[in-house]
């Protein structure tokens, strides 16, 4: 059994304008262990994903889906307190920001043993040599000095090293990593991804990385999910899908990237993506996407093989002699 | 034939004093210690570093903002020593200009954007509004927006479209030479590309001269000519974009590179793992900034701190390089 | 983003509105504190119209009539009369005028001078910023009424300098407003690229900052308003502000206190027109709060 299970997840928020579908029929399903990547843009839902099965979105949005299972627990019928002894426990989220992530008016110490009170019961002072391991285990140095340090006197890495022994602290199963190093300096980047994937392997986590940079993907996860515009648009391994994008928009993606470019001018996608109010008829990549047709624009396309497009681009096997434009990109 | 440089800088420092109490002495803080280059129209040289390198202390001296401790800086042949006449400040104004970071706060929430345009040209130029209002439109079709975009508000565009907006901004003085700073760091890959080929649209056309500020080196590889590494104040290599890139000297350069993902599933390497945090450059290491974290560091780095020196096509500033 | 096919200046402050009014709407009692305010500037605008009589004509025959419900009422003197036979009614009519102008005219000078100092405060520093936040340490320190008093009994009694007095002490809150805003928009990149661009102090002080600091001074101007129409009231009661005959709320129940056990609708009239007026404002802040707070925005 599958240790987290969604089937097609929907969540619409009311706004202003109407309402807004932030995330269109996605589907995830992970065992113990594995490395998923969750990969998109701004606008693809990929983070309210996530936030929606931790419960954490505000009253306006709604939440529908087939399935959301955890470790065989339903959290679409659970109530509050129930989910309160999930979250945290068994599944824990780190953030983008670590200098706003943490609660600026307490010190290391405190919010670390908090988490492990609430969870574990007992008093909070009685964990202050699971607070140093913990420490210890994220790589700070000298963790004895740094329980009473407070999150402004930490610098970004520091601060993102906290976050994560606070959400390891119960030993979770599942660990959803929201774009943890974004506002990191690269070299300290490399530093938490190789801390991340560490922890992972010690403690037979479930690892969701959820990231905009397909370099980052390539380096650190098994699995990769592909989400345009809310919608799950590709889901393969990662060999795979670097090798062989099948979805038009992962293929435009990759080739937008500098690594790719074969001259001074970048491969770019033109056109942006649709926002509330200018929803394409059809496929919703189709206004950007050189290899749409009239099908594209008509009907929204169903998934087949895993990919969400009407006509996904050959497998490389499946081409022998007959070279094709578009792959030659890749490789 | 040969045309001065646009930018000319030499041994540029910037030192800001910290008060720390009534009682204790001030404390300095090395943003920059010692940046030297050449800049020609036409060319981009790309600043690249991480946190409390001094990168943006850079920019802020080329644009004007501030003056430098020591070194001397000129633009367009004019020494800035001889700067503060409002005649001069007026003119370099016209010469150099910026495009910031971050697209959602570099342009006025509360003036719609044919305002914020025009901002420039009010203060500048005796231009009468209809002449200005040309220029406005003139430059946002060229960057790509509509003409009746001049009427909305900076929060009813997308990131890249505001970035469009203050790439106009900056190019509404007809400057020679533009200070980018991280200008497509929070912007969409899809988005960045057509940001980026904007503004290489743009060089070409125009002859303008970057400096490319950024710590996204696989952007940097593709749009520089010249390539300046900093770390913590201090200018450790460089050299042409191709050299730095293919071959790095310095171990802070060839550990930056090392750490920068890539997206490729193929490559399996050595990563040079960087250890520790970077040190506040209110308290920088003695010697060489860089040894506490460096891997061949000797006894010497601690003592010594070293100065640029010509290696071939790059200038690296490391005791070990010979 | 918006999906406007022909943007026009007009269609953008248009757009603009009606999604402030979305979010202003949310709130039922703020629309109904809004209604109630403009229902109450229609009654000041029309007072003339609208008042059965004039406010200050005394039907003597008919000193301390009950009102209209009441046994010995008419529905000539629908609220009754006071101690001098005038129509209560068309006092407090008429006094809903001195309300408001007292309000506006406190909370324009207060913001105007407020927002000033707050801008050069915070725009300089230095010991500009020291000077001024001192003195309005030291404004703040005196409780406002006790200092409105002073100030009236140095001025000399009367609604202008009860004005004046109150304006004084509501400085402070706009001054350090201002100057909170100011602080945080002063390093934002914006600001910064005017600078690049030549901006004067000037243009960085009104054009480019004082926009982005509005939001919380409109609060505070609303609920400045409403104190306002309070403090005028109090010192109206105290003798120190509007004189009588003016039909001021608060003189109206000084010169009714003597009648407050016989005849209790003199003074619980006007009573009740001050507690809804402000109550009203308040309410209308709160909504306009809620709309102007960006964060809110975000769903």
């Amino acid at each position: 059994m599958a240790l987290l299970e969604i089937t097609n997840l929907t969540v619409e928020f009311a706004t202003a304008h109407g309402s807004l579908r932030a995330v269109d029929q996605v589907s995830l399903s992970l065992d113990a262990g594995d490395i998923v990547a969750i990969v998109g843009e701004s606008g693809s839902g990929k983070s309210v994903a996530m936030l929606a099965l931790m419960g954490l979105l505000p009253w306006t949005a709604t939440i529908t889906a087939d399935q959301m299972s955890f470790d065989g627990k339903d959290l679409l019928t659970m109530n509050p307190k129930q989910r309160r002894a999930i979250i945290g426990k068994d599944i824990s989220m780190i953030f983008q920001e670590p200098m706003t992530s943490l609660n600026p008016c307490f010190n290391v110490e405190y919010q670390i043993s908090e988490v492990l009170a609430q969870h574990f019961g007992g008093r909070r002072r009685s964990y202050k040599h699971r607070v140093i391991e913990l420490l210890e285990k994220v790589g700070i140095p000298a963790p004895e000095t740094r329980l009473k340090a407070y999150p402004h006197q930490l610098s970004g890495g520091m601060s993102q090293r906290v976050m994560i022994a606070m959400m390891i602290a119960c030993e979770p199963k599942l660990l959803i990593a929201d774009e943890p190093t974004t506002a990191l300096d690269v070299t300290i980047q490399a530093q938490i991804l190789e801390l991340l994937v560490e922890l992972q392997k010690a403690n037979g986590m479930a690892l969701v990385l959820i990231t905009h940079d397909m370099a980052v993907v390539a380096e650190t996860a098994d699995r990769v999910v592909v989400q345009y515009a809310g919608q799950q648009v590709e889901q393969r391994s990662v060999t795979e899908l670097f090798n062989n994008p099948r979805h038009p928009y992962t293929q435009a993606l990759l080739s937008a990237l500098p690594e790719y470019a074969k001259e001074k001018t970048l491969n770019a996608i033109p056109g942006v993506v649709p926002g509330q109010l200018d929803r394409p008829v059809g496929c919703l990549f189709n206004p950007r996407c050189e290899h749409a047709q009239d099908l594209c624009r008509q009907q929204p396309p169903e998934r087949s093989e895993g990919i969400l497009c009407h006509y996904p681009l050959p497998l490389k096997s499946a081409l022998n002699a007959a070279s094709t434009s578009h792959t030659e990109v890749i490789t | 034939m040969s045309e001065h440089a646009l930018i000319q800088a030499r041994d540029l420092h910037k030192y800001y004093t910290i008060k720390t109490g009534m009682f204790r002495p001030n404390q300095s803080l090395q943003a920059l210690s010692g940046a030297s280059f050449d800049l020609y129209a036409g060319q981009t040289l790309a600043v690249v570093g991480e946190s409390g390198c001094g990168k943006s202390t850079l920019a802020r001296l080329l644009t004007l903002i501030e003056q430098p401790t020591a070194g001397q800086l000129s633009l367009d042949g004019i020494d800035l020593a001889s700067a503060n006449e409002k005649e001069v400040s007026k003119k370099l104004r016209h010469t150099i200009q910026m495009v910031f970071q971050d697209p959602f706060g570099s342009l006025n929430p509360r003036q719609k954007v044919g305002d914020i345009l025009q901002e420039p040209l009010i203060i500048n130029t005796d231009l009468n509004a209809n002449q200005r209002r040309d220029r406005v439109l003139e430059l946002m079709r060229r960057v790509g927006l509509l003409d009746e975009h001049i009427h909305r508000y900076p929060h009813m565009f997308s990131g890249g479209q505001r970035q469009r907006i203050a790439i106009a901004r900056a190019l509404i003085l007809k400057p020679k030479i533009v200070v980018l700073d991280e200008p497509v760091s929070a912007l969409d890959v899809s988005i960045q590309a057509q940001v980026l080929n904007l503004l290489i649209e743009l060089q070409q056309e125009l002859g303008l001269a970057y400096v490319f500020i950024s710590h996204d080196l696989s952007v940097v590889r593709h749009i520089a000519d010249q390539v300046l590494v900093m770390y913590l104040g201090k200018p450790v290599e460089q050299g042409l974009s191709e050299a730095v890139f293919n071959n790095p000297q310095h171990p802070y350069t060839q550990a930056l590179l090392s750490a920068t993902p890539q997206a490729n599933t193929d490559r399996k390497r050595e990563r040079i793992r960087l250890t520790g945090e970077l040190p506040s450059p209110l308290n920088p290491p003695s010697g060489c900034s860089f040894h506490p974290r460096c891997q061949n560091a000797t006894a010497q780095c601690k003592i010594i701190a070293p100065v640029m020196e010509q290696h071939g096509d790059v200038s690296v500033a490391c005791l070990l390089v010979k | 983003m918006t999906s406007l096919t022909t943007t026009t200046s007009y269609s953008v402050r248009r757009q603009q509105w009606r999604e402030f009014w979305f979010y202003f709407s949310v709130s039922k009692t703020a629309v109904a504190g809004l209604v109630f305010l403009i229902g109450m500037v229609i009654m000041a605008i029309f007072a003339d119209l609208i008042s059965p009589h004039l406010p200050t004509e005394q039907y003597r025959e008919f000193a301390e009539i009950p009102p209209a419900w009441m046994e010995g009422g008419q529905m000539r003197f629908f609220l009754g009369t006071d101690y001098a036979g005038r129509d209560m009614l068309s006092r407090i009519i008429h006094g809903a005028r001195l309300s408001l102008i007292a309000g506006c005219i406190v909370v324009l000078m207060s913001a105007s001078i407020g927002i000033l100092l707050g801008l050069v405060a915070g725009f300089r520093g230095g010991w500009v910023e020291t000077i001024i936040m001192r003195i309005m340490d030291t404004i703040m320190a005196v409780p406002g009424l006790l200092m409105a008093l002073v100030l009236v009994a140095v001025l000399g009694p009367g609604l202008l300098n009860a004005m004046v007095a109150i304006a004084i002490t509501y400085t402070p809150s706009f001054v350090r407003l201002t100057r909170a805003s100011t602080l945080s928009e002063i390093n934002k990149d914006y600001v910064t690229a005017s600078k690049v661009a030549g901006a004067g102090p000037i243009r960085l002080m009104f054009i480019s900052i004082l926009p982005n600091c509005m939001a919380p001074l409109i609060v505070q101007g609303t609920l400045s308003f409403s104190t306002a129409i309070l403090d005028t009231a109090a010192l109206g009661f105290l003798g120190m502000g509007a004189q009588a005959p003016q039909p001021e709320w608060g003189t109206l129940i000084a010169e009714n206190r003597d009648l407050m056990l016989s005849a209790p609708w003199t003074v619980t009239f006007p009573g009740i027109a001050i507690l809804l007026a402000v109550l009203a404002i308040n309410l209308m802040g709160d909504g306009l709060r809620d709309a102007l707070d960006p964060k809110l925005k975000r769903s």
